[in-house]
This record gives structure tokens, C-alpha cells and sequence, in this order.
């Protein structure tokens, strides 16, 4: 087959396999969600042009193994049908992945799956140097690996503390995993080093006379990459309150990637060859 | 040490998550709204998660207290919260 020809389909997430002619092939999968008449098309793919089974990808993703070439356009339509489309490989924005989130999970301190299907739609199969991933987390527990990915986002919360409500009771001293927190008992006094906070939320969701609170935000990291190179994405930023500050810092971070990046190289090895700070001046500039 | 009185005890530190938070329902089922429970919980997950927990099912946390030997003291009004 033209080299031409299977590049077009590795970008509609057609992945060539070592067997002639057959191809897996990719779902858009956003935020590691699909609807129960979706699974059910797949299931009648897989059956009909597959070999009856799927594949569960790293990235909250499905594959169909064994499609023919010549099926190539009528999976295609039969993905149509339920609202699927193939996923992406190759140098772009890959599927955005996600955790549940604040709207299933007690640990939860941001909304993830529309978060996910927002900047999915924004940026999916954008062409870039590279692959890019982003991948959003709803708390530090960090389920979906924020730091793994080109672009992560993970959810934080900056605690307030209000004394009228406080009954000393000692439990978020006792919950925060930093000790940021110290409370004595006769006479009262609570301290809150707020240089060691990790915005983990820990404090405000133990406390039983909600004496703490706060607004959660977005805990960015820039660069992580996790095949032949593993580095952790690394956070250059102070926690985002406001999502429209959130989209300012992806444009602002695909940009960077997109005027500096060569050919090939992924997002953390042009930060490094250009600069930390260069990219951080412009993040920075995207939250003023 | 404690200076409150409670009228039930039960010590968690023999189980790990989720188990953790079943061994404590279940001490707090055989209470009425307003009755005390004492947990005896480890540092580390149990201390961060078991309260938040509590607070979910409306149960009121009123006291903490460090043992000192890396576990806690937790002092719970069933239905504080209600």
C-alpha cells in the first residue's frame, strides 16, 4: 500500500498491524466515556468486520483489531451512525482522557468529563510536531496521571479558613497529609502555613462545621512523557481558579509547541532545548 | 488522652480502606442520633479519608486525638450533622 495512503488513515486512527491489509482501528473515546448504544455498535463491529473482540487502550480508549482495508469507509459509517468517530494517531492533539471527577468521586475537587469533552472538542486532531496528550485528573490522588501526559490538569483546592465556625476540633490538622495544618485545644489557636498547602482539599472535606473552604481551581504540568523518555510533566504555574484562564494556558501551551517544536520531537525535549522559562513567561502571560 | 466520654468504641486500625469505613458504619449502626462513638484509626489514608466519610453520611466529628503511637482517637456524634 502508498506510504501516502496509510498516513491519511494512521491520522483517522487506522492503525496499520504487522498483518497485510488489516488495520485496528481507534475510537474517539472522550474522557474514558461512551453511551450503552455505543458499546453496542462496537460490540456489532467488532463481530462483523473484526475478529469478535476489542482492545482496552492505555488511554481510556477502544480499539477493533482486524478491520480490512476495504471495510475501512463502511465502519466508518456504521461509527456514524451512534455518534462514534475513529480516534487520532500520529503528530496531533491526541483523545482527551479523564477521571469521573467531582461529579462521581468523594475525593473529586473539579468537573472532568464535560472539562474533557470542552477541550476535546476545542482541540482533538490538531496538527502538531509531535503526539500531545492531555489528560485531566479530578484530585492529588491523581487516578488518570496528570503529570504522564504533554499537557496535564489536575484539581485543586486553595483552603480559607474561618475561625467564627471552627470548633477546634484538631481533624484537619490530623487530614492534611503536609502538616500544614496545627490546632490546640485551651486556649484555641489554629495555624495554616499556607507555603505548604497542596491544595489536596483534605481539610475542607473532613471538616465537620465546613470552618474551611475554598475554591477550587487547576493544578497545570507541562512536558510529562512516558515511552522511550519518562519525565514527569512539571507544574510551572500557581493553581488556575477560572476555566477561561484554564483554555488561555492550552492555547498558550500548543502555540508554544507549535511555533518551537522540530519535527518529531515531543513537547518536554522542546521546552528543554528552548527553555523553561520561555515557555513559563508565556504561560504566564496567558493567566495576567 | 480523652477527657469526653463515649458510649461505644471501636478500633479500625486492624483493616485497611474501604473495610475501614464498613467496620465504622456498622459500630455506628448499633447507635441512636445523638449517641458518641470513639474510632480508634491509623495515620496515613484512614485519618485523611474516614472523616470526610463520616461528614458524607451527616456524623460529626468533635474531637481528635493523637495517640502518639500513630494512631488517632476520633470522636463522632452519630448524626451530628443532621
Amino acid at each position: 500500500m502508498d506510504e501516502s495512503i496509510y498516513k491519511e488513515l494512521k491520522k483517522g486512527g487506522f492503525m496499520r498491524q504487522i498483518q497485510n491489509n488489516k488495520f485496528s482501528l481507534r475510537i474517539r473515546v472522550v474522557g474514558g466515556q461512551l453511551q450503552g448504544n455505543q458499546i453496542k455498535k462496537v460490540s456489532e463491529i467488532a463481530d462483523l468486520y473484526g475478529k469478535g473482540y476489542i482492545h482496552m487502550t492505555s488511554r481510556q480508549g477502544i480499539e477493533i483489531p482486524f478491520i480490512d482495508f476495504a471495510d475501512v469507509e463502511a465502519v466508518k459509517g456504521e461509527l456514524a451512525e451512534v455518534g462514534l468517530q475513529p480516534g487520532a494517531c500520529g503528530p496531533r492533539v491526541r483523545t482527551v482522557t479523564a477521571c469521573q471527577g467531582s461529579a462521581i468521586c468523594g475525593s473529586g475537587l473539579i468537573e472532568t468529563s464535560g472539562l474533557a469533552r470542552e477541550l476535546d472538542a476545542k482541540y482533538f486532531g490538531r496538527d502538531l510536531p509531535h503526539k500531545f496528550k492531555i489528560g485531566i485528573t479530578g484530585c492529588k490522588n491523581n487516578c488518570l496521571k496528570a503529570e504522564e501526559n504533554d499537557l496535564g490538569i489536575k484539581g485543586g483546592l486553595r483552603p480559607e479558613w474561618h475561625s467564627g465556625d471552627c470548633t477546634y476540633c484538631g481533624v484537619c490538622a490530623a487530614a492534611c497529609p503536609v502538616k500544614a495544618i496545627s490546632v490546640s485545644r485551651g486556649p484555641n489557636s489554629l495555624a495554616f502555613d499556607e507555603s505548604r498547602c497542596i491544595y489536596c482539599g483534605k481539610c475542607v472535606k473532613s471538616c465537620p462545621t465546613d470552618a474551611w473552604s475554598g475554591k477550587s481551581g487547576y493544578i497545570t504540568s507541562f512536558g510529562g512523557t512516558f515511552g522511550n523518555d519518562m519525565v514527569f510533566g512539571k507544574p510551572l504555574l500557581p493553581l488556575i481558579t477560572e476555566k477561561e484562564q484554564l483554555f488561555r494556558v492550552v492555547d498558550a501551551a500548543i502555540a508554544f509547541f507549535q511555533e518551537h517544536g522540530k519535527p518529531g520531537e515531543r513537547f518536554r525535549r522542546t521546552i528543554d532545548r528552548i527553555g523553561e522559562d520561555q515557555l513559563k513567561k508565556k504561560l504566564e502571560e496567558a493567566i495576567r | 488522652m480523652s477527657k469526653q466520654s463515649y458510649d461505644a468504641f471501636v478500633d479500625i486500625t486492624d483493616v485497611v480502606c474501604p473495610i475501614t469505613f464498613v467496620k465504622t458504619k456498622v459500630a455506628l449502626e448499633e447507635l441512636e442520633n445523638g449517641q458518641t462513638l470513639q474510632i480508634r484509626l491509623n495515620d496515613g489514608e484512614p485519618i485523611q479519608n474516614v472523616p470526610r466519610s463520616l461528614k458524607n453520611e451527616k456524623h460529626k466529628v468533635i474531637e481528635v486525638v493523637q495517640n502518639g503511637d500513630g494512631t488517632y482517637l476520633l470522636g463522632v456524634i452519630k448524626g451530628g450533622l443532621e
